[in-house]
């Protein structure tokens, strides 16, 4: 799966959870744009581990604070497996 | 794993900027400040000014009943347990002055952790200053970096905090869901160390872990278990050892995890374990080696306290009554509970939002009742929690009591 792909599935798993309809680019951020709090995080995040089947500690989550750093990580991981 | 005590005892002073370090503080002091200014009474700075028994105390001028304690088993004025803290008092003074590693250790603190040993049927007993020490030192010790820590979002801060300080990759799953745990479990990378942690009964809402399923799911991926059971000690269990006991996985958990200032009455932190080589954790564990010991009559009490708990099956019996009783009280009478039926002595009752919440607790106490108002980011989902602690010393008769209060304050503030 290439960048582009990764990016269309996160994409989608991120749509149930940006309850106000904020427009997702690269730069949004989950705690300022999207205002997630830790239990959106936790949901959001095993949507992520069960879709790509990685884990993403909190430790990891904790140097991602936009979409697009997200999307590189994810796709970093699968790049791993 | 930890570096322990080859680290500094203290750490590097960091360069600060010059902005006002407290701003980060502002929206909790506006929430508190609004909450005082519409004539609510501050319910984070309660005072007991005399205290007359495990249930009753003189609280801002008031007679109270006590319901917002965690002495579930009343043994604050046992009798026995005080005569054991005067005898410390009279023949070992009142302090150590020093860690266990050093002058601390004193023959009360090694007859506690027999008494521990002995309660829980376990190999090793290590006494903690405090609870949240316990679970601070032994899960920043186990797990460091590198190794995985798999807990409950809704976990303990001293959990959380633990975690934190031994900088180990950190993956929490939804409370009390077995499947979630399982899959995060499956993902970790193999050859890495892995340690799940998980509570016995958990606080805010008083509920049970699915403790048989998940105990045999940790072990089959091969990872260690604690269980913090601190709100069930000497009440769950056909010995009082908890959660674990009662569904039959204490001989696979690793480590417990406990507290004195429940059951146990006093204050003071502990865990157990059978682990072969769990006597090293006294060298390297920093909230163990780096702190006082507890004063002599400190643990005097507790020894004495933990070896009644042992034939406390009559007290567990009316705790258990009294918990039956106020949650299907408190059920009929329209409040909305944690839990669908009575799990601990915790029964925790759901409050609409913040501000009725707190108008509750204030006209429960003018009732004449002290009950926890538990608030975010305390608690779970953000709810606001009226938390009812019981206690075996609570009679029957005062539990009828507490339900009257509950329906004049819940009337008078229109919640039911």
């Amino acid at each position: 799966m290439d960048r582009a792909e990764t990016d269309q599935t996160i994409r989608r798993l991120i749509e149930p959870f940006d309850k106000k309809g904020v427009e997702i680019t690269d730069a949004t951020t989950f705690a300022g744009d999207l205002e997630f709090d830790s239990l959106t995080v936790m949901d959001f995040v095993a949507a992520i581990e069960d879709e790509f089947d990685v884990i993403i500690s909190m430790n990891q989550q904790a140097e991602i604070e936009t979409y697009g750093q997200l999307v590189d990580a994810v796709h970093e991981m699968q790049a791993d497996r | 794993m930890s570096e322990g005590i080859r680290q500094p005892d203290r750490p590097q002073t960091l360069e600060s900027e010059s902005r006002d370090l407290f701003s980060k503080f502002d929206d909790l002091i506006a929430m508190r400040e609004g909450l005082l200014a519409s004539g609510q009474e501050d319910p984070f700075s309660l005072v007991m000014e005399e205290v007359l028994s495990p249930t009753r105390a003189i609280c801002n001028g008031r007679d109270t009943i006590l319901l917002g304690t965690y002495n579930y088993m009343g043994m604050t004025f046992d009798p026995d347990v005080v005569a054991a803290g005067k005898q410390a008092l009279d023949d070992f003074g009142s302090g150590t002055t020093g860690s266990r590693v050093l002058n601390g250790t004193y023959q009360g603190h090694k007859a506690c952790e027999d008494a521990l040993r002995e309660f829980y049927a376990m190999d090793h007993a290590m006494v903690f200053s405090t609870g949240y020490q316990a679970n601070l030192g032994i899960i920043s010790t186990i797990a460091g970096k590198g190794d995985y820590i798999v807990l409950d979002i809704d976990s303990h801060a001293s959990i959380w905090d633990g975690c934190a300080m031994g900088k180990a990759e950190v993956v929490p799953f939804k409370h009390n869901d077995v499947e979630a745990m399982e899959k995060r479990l499956r993902r970790i990378p193999e050859g890495a160390g892995k340690l799940v942690v998980l509570e016995g009964v958990y606080s805010m809402l008083g509920d049970v872990a699915p403790l048989a399923e998940m105990v045999a799911v940790a072990k089959k991926h091969g990872a260690m278990v604690l269980v913090d059971e601190a709100h069930s000690m000497g009440f769950i269990g056909e010995h009082g050892r908890g959660v674990c006991e009662q569904a039959g996985v204490i001989d696979d958990v690793d480590f417990i995890v406990g507290t004195f200032s429940k059951s146990v009455g006093t204050v003071g932190g502990f865990c157990v374990s059978n682990h072969p080589k769990f006597e090293i954790m006294r060298l390297v564990c920093r909230p163990y080696v780096f702190t006082a010991s507890l004063p002599p009559s400190v643990v005097a009490t507790a020894t004495t306290s933990i070896r009644k708990l042992m034939q406390g099956s009559n007290k567990r019996a009316h705790l258990w009554e009294n918990s039956r009783r106020l949650h299907g009280g408190l059920r009929d009478l329209g409040f909305q509970l944690g839990t669908e039926e009575p799990q601990s002595a915790i029964v925790a009752v759901i409050m609409p939002d913040l501000e009725r919440g707190a108008a509750m607790w204030e006209a429960l106490l003018k009732e004449g009742l002290y009950v926890n108002l538990a608030r975010p980011p305390a608690t779970p989902a953000n709810m606001t929690l009226l938390r009812c602690s019981l206690c075996a010393e609570h009679s029957a008769e005062e539990v009828e009591t507490i339900l009257g209060m509950f329906e004049r304050a819940g009337k008078a503030v229109g919640i039911i």
